[in-house]
C-alpha cells in the first residue's frame, strides 16, 4: 500500500514562500490562516551560526495523535497514501486535535472545522504533485511514495542525510528535511 | 542561541497556542465538582442517610444535575462547529478520552437522576406521577438504593478521573502529559464537593464531617501536586520547562498565591482550627477551596497550552 511522503532539501530552499502562496490559492485557505509556512531556524554562537530554512506543514504522521484523540472520527487516515485528513461534516470543532499536534499544524477554519494540509490529495488522486511542490522554483521539494524503493523520495532518503521534526514525540513524521 | 522565525500566524495557534478559553476550565471544574458530589452523595445514599434528611443525600443529587448541565453547556459553548455536536454520539473511539467522556456523561445523568428519585422533595411530589411511582418502587427494595449509591460513587470516580485524563492524554503539551493529573483533578473535585456541602448544608454534624473530609482531601492534594511537579522536574527538558511555568514562570503568581496558598494551605489551616473547635465554622474556608479548585483548572489549562516541544535541529 502506498505511503505518501515529502522530502525537502533545506540546502536548496530559499524561503521564497511560493509554496505558501500556491497552497493558499489551490486550497482557498482563508486570509489570516496557513496550511504551510516557512520557518527560519538559526542556532549556534556568533560567528559560528547555522541557519536552516524549511517549508513546514502537517507532517502526515504514521502515529497521528490528532487522529487518535478525535472523538467523532472526523480526523482519519485516508486509504489512499496514508494521508491524514479531516471530514469537515463530522468535525465538531472541539480542538482536541489542535492541542495534540506537537507541530501546531492545524487551525480552526472560519467555518468551524479543523483544517490542515492534505498533501493536496485532490491533485495527487489525479496523478499531479501537491501545489506547493509543483511551484517550487528551486525544486527543493519532492513528493512520492515512500513504500516504493525506486521512487525519488525513497532514493533521496537512502542517499542523503535527513532529519524530521521533533522525532522525540514518537509521531514518525512523513515529511523529511535533507541537510 | 537558538532562534526560530516563522511566517505562520494562525489564529488561536500563534504566537502561542490558546485554543481553549474560559469554557474548558469551567467545564473541568464543574465536572470535577459533580464527580466529587456523586461520590459523597453516593456514599450517604449507601449509608441510608437520606432517611435523616441529610443534605448530602437529599438535595445534593438535584443540585448536581443542574451543575452538570451548566458544565455541559459551557463545553458546548467551546465547540466551533456547534450544530454537529450530535456526531459525538454516532461513534465510540476507544483511543479518544473525549469520546469516553461523552459516553460516561450519558451514564452519569441517569445515575444522578436515580439518586434524586430515592427521596423526592415534598413540593415536587405529584407533579410527574411516573417519578413518584419509580420512587415508591425503589424504596420498596433497599438493595436498589444501595446499588444506586455504589453506582454514583463509581461513575463519580470515573467522571473525576476523566477530567484529568482528557488533558494528560495529550502528549504534545508537556505540562499535561503526566500520569498524576487525573489524581489531582479527582482529589481536587472531591475537595471542592466537600467544601460545597460544608458551605451550604445546615446540619452541624454534616458540616463538621465534610470539613474533616475536606481537610483530608486538601492534605492529599498537596502531596498529589508535589508528585505532579516532581514527576515533571525529573523528566525531559521540555517537561522541566513546563514545570517551571508554574514554579517560577508566567503562571507562578497564580499558582502559588491562588492555588496553593489561598486555595489549599490557608483554608486547610482555618478548617483544622474549626474542626478542633478553636474557631467557629465560617463560609470563608469553603469559598477559598472552591475558588482555588476553579483557578487550578484555569492555571493548568492555560499553562498547558503554553507548554510545548520546540524544534532542536542543531542541538542534536
Amino acid at each position: 500500500m502506498a505511503q505518501f511522503g515529502m522530502v525537502i532539501d533545506t540546502a536548496k530552499c530559499v524561503g521564497c514562500m511560493d509554496c505558501v502562496v500556491a497552497c493558499k490559492t489551490e486550497n482557498g485557505v482563508p486570509e489570516g490562516f496557513n496550511r504551510d509556512w516557512i520557518t527560519q531556524d538559526v542556532a549556534g554562537k556568533y560567528p559560528t551560526l547555522h541557519m536552516e530554512i524549511r517549508s513546514e506543514r502537517c507532517n502526515q504522521c504514521e502515529n497521528p495523535p490528532c487522529v487518535y484523540c478525535c472523538p467523532t472520527g472526523a480526523s482519519h487516515v485516508h486509504d489512499f497514501g496514508g494521508v491524514v485528513l479531516v471530514e469537515h461534516g463530522m468535525c465538531i470543532g472541539c480542538k482536541a486535535c489542535l492541542a495534540s499536534c506537537p507541530y501546531d499544524a492545524r487551525f480552526i477554519h472560519p467555518d468551524g472545522y479543523a483544517d490542515k494540509c492534505t498533501f493536496c490529495i485532490h491533485r495527487v488522486e489525479k496523478g499531479l504533485d501537491p501545489a506547493c511542490v509543483s511551484v517550487c522554483p528551486t525544486h527543493c521539494m519532492t513528493f512520492g511514495d515512500l513504500e516504493d524503493p525506486n521512487s525519488t523520495v525513497s532514493r533521496l532518503l537512502t542517499s542523503r542525510k535527513y532529519h524530521t521534526l521533533i522525532p522525540e514525540t514518537g509521531t514518525k513524521p512523513h515529511v523529511y528535511y535533507l541537510v | 542561541m537558538h532562534e526560530l522565525t516563522t511566517t505562520r500566524h494562525n489564529e488561536l495557534v500563534d504566537p502561542l497556542l490558546h485554543i481553549w478559553g474560559w469554557e474548558i476550565p469551567v467545564y473541568l471544574f464543574i465536572g470535577g465538582l459533580v464527580a466529587g458530589i456523586m461520590i459523597i452523595s453516593g456514599y450517604f445514599t449507601l449509608k441510608h442517610q437520606f432517611k435523616k434528611n441529610v443534605f448530602s443525600s437529599f438535595y445534593l443529587p438535584h443540585i448536581s444535575l443542574i451543575l452538570l448541565s451548566l458544565g455541559m453547556f459551557s463545553l458546548f459553548l467551546d465547540l466551533e462547529h456547534k450544530l454537529y455536536v450530535w456526531r459525538l454520539y454516532t461513534t465510540f473511539k476507544v483511543a479518544s478520552p473525549m469520546s469516553w467522556g461523552a459516553w460516561i456523561l450519558v451514564l452519569v445523568y441517569p445515575a444522578l437522576w436515580l439518586n434524586t428519585l430515592i427521596r423526592i422533595p415534598d413540593r415536587f411530589k405529584g407533579i410527574i406521577p411516573i417519578f413518584d411511582r419509580l420512587s415508591t418502587r425503589i424504596n420498596e427494595h433497599p438493595f436498589l438504593i444501595k446499588n444506586i449509591g455504589v453506582l454514583n460513587m463509581l461513575l463519580g470516580t470515573l467522571l473525576g478521573m476523566y477530567t484529568g485524563v482528557l488533558l494528560s492524554s495529550i502528549g504534545a503539551r508537556p505540562l499535561w502529559n503526566s500520569a498524576m493529573l487525573w489524581m489531582l483533578f479527582l482529589v481536587s473535585g472531591l475537595s471542592s464537593a466537600a467544601a460545597f456541602v460544608h458551605l451550604i448544608a445546615k446540619d452541624k454534624y454534616e458540616r463538621q464531617l465534610l470539613a474533616k473530609a475536606d481537610n483530608a482531601f486538601l492534605t492529599l492534594e498537596i502531596f498529589v501536586i508535589g508528585g505532579f511537579i516532581s514527576g515533571l522536574l525529573t523528566s525531559t527538558s521540555v517537561h522541566i520547562e513546563a514545570a517551571r511555568l508554574l514554579l517560577d514562570g508566567p503562571f507562578a503568581a497564580a499558582f502559588w498565591v491562588f492555588v496553593i496558598a489561598l486555595g489549599i494551605v490557608i483554608p486547610l489551616f482555618l478548617q483544622l482550627l474549626a474542626v478542633n473547635e478553636k474557631v467557629r465554622h465560617t463560609p470563608i474556608p469553603p469559598l477559598l477551596v472552591l475558588s482555588g479548585g476553579l483557578i487550578l483548572r484555569f492555571v493548568i489549562v492555560y499553562a498547558g497550552q503554553y507548554s510545548h516541544y520546540t524544534h532542536q535541529v542543531f542541538g542534536r
